[in-house]
């Protein structure tokens, strides 16, 4: 019986306080839907005995009148997130047996709240990568299908593993996390809502650093009100946490209203690109006609520095990553090469990495390496830095005319098969994030809501980017755009 | 800019990333393609614009300075791949 996975969080929710079934009932649903699933190779590492505790205590908790909406709500955790105990490895062979001695800020608050843990969810080495092709736990493979082939093709990246479970209901949510688009770019790849909060809006203490600057997790989920529902879990000041804001979390769930009459949608023209495909275009028109009938005023607008937008990510996340990565040295934790007579530290720390990280992981290492060493510094680190400013000046100039959100398509394409972008240039396959990094480098929030199907049959989705700090706003509007694009399509089972 | 084997050799020196000298030349290209992609940032004006240090402008929390953590060495030891006597161990660095 896998009926029970199907269910979104807020009818799981419901039935759980009527007691029209068990958190048990509802966590071995899951467990059985894992089961069955293992073609597409989404979850990594299963944790029934911690789920089926964490159950029983839910559902005591529920009986004693628990009015937590996550309480006794079965989930699955991106891999980039220690949970202690459990094996948490980013998805590359240098954390391979690690198991941290503590639990993430985010996934404590989940269990704080009677979450249940299904197991680890598969992603890009390290979070870098748009289409779950870097791990070394091996490719995640795309729930949908194009129409009438079997053609297996990739459900976006990073995290590709927590897009295909929650789109195949294996879970009925997972956490994500985006440093460039690797929450909204794979719930666009398969037709769920992907959140990326404001930069500070949940603690990034306990999650594998990539690009400490860009990185923030959020909630992937099967709709708009449950992106509500989970992010209020997850969000909150960490004195663990130093940019982590102190400001009170809202009930996002009660701005859930629908009426965004006389709210400003901004449409940014640089965001049309050249060869954008046309179903995208028109999905693009479309959206903003729905939004413009539930009674908002479309508004267009101009982000003049958005063609810079990749090349400054291309520079700024290596960068961080090369000094977040520098830990990795075969010392404290994980995979340690083994060693020739003769060998010193120097070659343990050498052949450790380059046994440890994938491929592109070096490569990222690498670039970040080069672009922050002596006389290359100003040149390309700095340079980005200050067109970063830029952008997110762009931003806050379109903000000051009172634009409540901005609506753009969440990716260029639909989903690709798998191993067809892995042989061309590095470069063609972060064009991939094209309107998702921006977002990233002002720390602004976003969502990704599907909207629809192109002709291939595979889904595609637009993007909402908030106001800082406004996340219920952006909720809202991306709940009215929901209800009008009425989604509701779902992948077949062919797994 | 492109990169040559000698900047290739050298850039995996500093990352601490043992890469064959046969490998080089292929990693010298990639790198190059990547800063190429890079070079666009050029094109703009950058004249009297301030890097950006922090996304959300925000005071930094400070903290009393006291101790709040500690007496944890079986969990700090525990994932590591080799470790004598209480500490971590590594081949010898000093001679």
């Amino acid at each position: 019986m896998t009926e029970l996975a199907k269910l979104t969080i807020e009818k799981a929710r419901d039935g759980l306080r009527k007691k029209a079934f068990s958190s048990a009932e509802l966590t071995n649903s899951c467990l059985n839907a894992i089961q069955e699933a293992k073609g597409l190779n989404a979850f990594v590492h299963d944790t029934p005995e911690i789920a089926i505790k964490q159950a029983t205590d839910a559902d005591k908790a529920l009986g004693q009148g628990d009015t937590s909406s996550m309480c006794g709500i079965p989930i699955g955790i991106k891999d980039l997130f220690c949970t202690k105990g459990v094996a948490s490895q980013a998805a590359s062979k240098i954390l391979q047996g690690f198991k941290p001695e503590y639990e993430s800020t985010i996934t404590q608050n989940l269990w704080d709240s009677g979450a249940v843990m299904l197991g680890k969810l598969n992603m890009d080495e390290f979070a870098m990568g748009s289409s779950n092709e870097t791990s070394v736990y091996g490719d995640v493979v795309n729930p949908w299908q194009e129409a009438k082939s079997n053609k297996k093709l990739s459900p976006g990246g990073s995290s590709g593993g927590s897009a295909a479970a929650v789109s195949a209901d294996l879970c009925l949510a997972a956490t994500g996390t985006d440093t460039g688009g690797s929450i909204r770019q794979p719930a666009a790849f398969v037709g769920i809502t992907g959140l990326k909060p404001t930069y500070g809006r949940c603690s990034r203490w306990g999650v594998v650093a990539f690009a400490s600057s860009l990185d923030q997790a959020g909630p992937m989920t099967k709709c708009v009100r449950d992106a509500a529902i989970m992010l209020e879990v997850m969000s909150g000041h960490d004195a663990k946490d130093s940019t982590s804001v102190d400001i009170p979390v809202p009930n996002f769930e009660n701005f859930l209203t629908g009426d965004i009459r006389g709210k400003k949608i901004g449409v940014p023209k640089e965001y049309r690109m050249d060869g954008m495909p046309d179903e995208i275009e028109q999905l693009w028109t479309e959206g903003t006609a729905m939004l413009k009938d539930a009674g908002a005023k479309i508004v267009d607008i101009s982000l003049p520095h958005t063609k810079f937008a990749l090349p400054v990510y291309y520079v700024v996340a290596p960068a961080e990553a090369s000094s977040n990565l520098a830990r990795y040295d075969g010392v404290r934790f994980g995979h340690r090469s083994s060693l020739s007579l003769g060998d010193g530290i120097t070659e343990m720390y050498e052949k450790t990495r380059a046994e440890g990280f994938g491929e592109e992981v070096k490569r990222r290492v690498m670039i970040g390496t080069y672009v922050l060493s002596a006389g290359f510094y100003d040149a390309y680190y700095n340079r980005a830095r200050k067109v970063r400013t830029l952008i997110k000046g762009d931003f806050e100039n379109v903000f000051a005319q009172n634009i409540d959100a901005i609506l753009t398509p969440a990716t260029p394409s639909s989903a690709f098969g798998l191993g067809e972008m892995k042989e061309v240039d590095p470069v063609q396959m972060y064009l991939n994030d094209v309107f998702t990094v921006p977002v990233n480098l002002a720390g602004l929030p976003g969502i990704s809501v599907p909207t629809g199907l192109d002709k291939k049959g595979l889904p595609l989705g637009l993007q909402l980017i908030g106001r800082p700090w406004e996340e219920a706003e952006m909720l809202n509007i991306a709940y009215s755009l929901e209800s009008s694009a009425s989604f509701s399509d779902k992948p077949q089972q062919w797994w | 800019m492109a990169i040559d084997v000698d900047t290739a050799r050298k850039v995996a020196k500093l990352a601490r990333i043992a890469v064959p000298e046969s490998e080089l030349p292929k990693v010298a290209k990639e790198l190059s393609g990547i800063l190429t992609f890079m070079e666009r940032l050029n094109e703009v004006d950058v004249t009297n614009v301030k890097p950006m240090t922090s996304v959300t402008p925000m005071e930094l929390k400070r903290r009393r300075d006291e101790i709040t953590d500690g007496n944890q060495q079986e969990s700090v030891l525990a994932n590591a791949p080799d470790t004598k006597e209480g500490f971590f161990a590594v081949p010898k660095v000093v001679e």
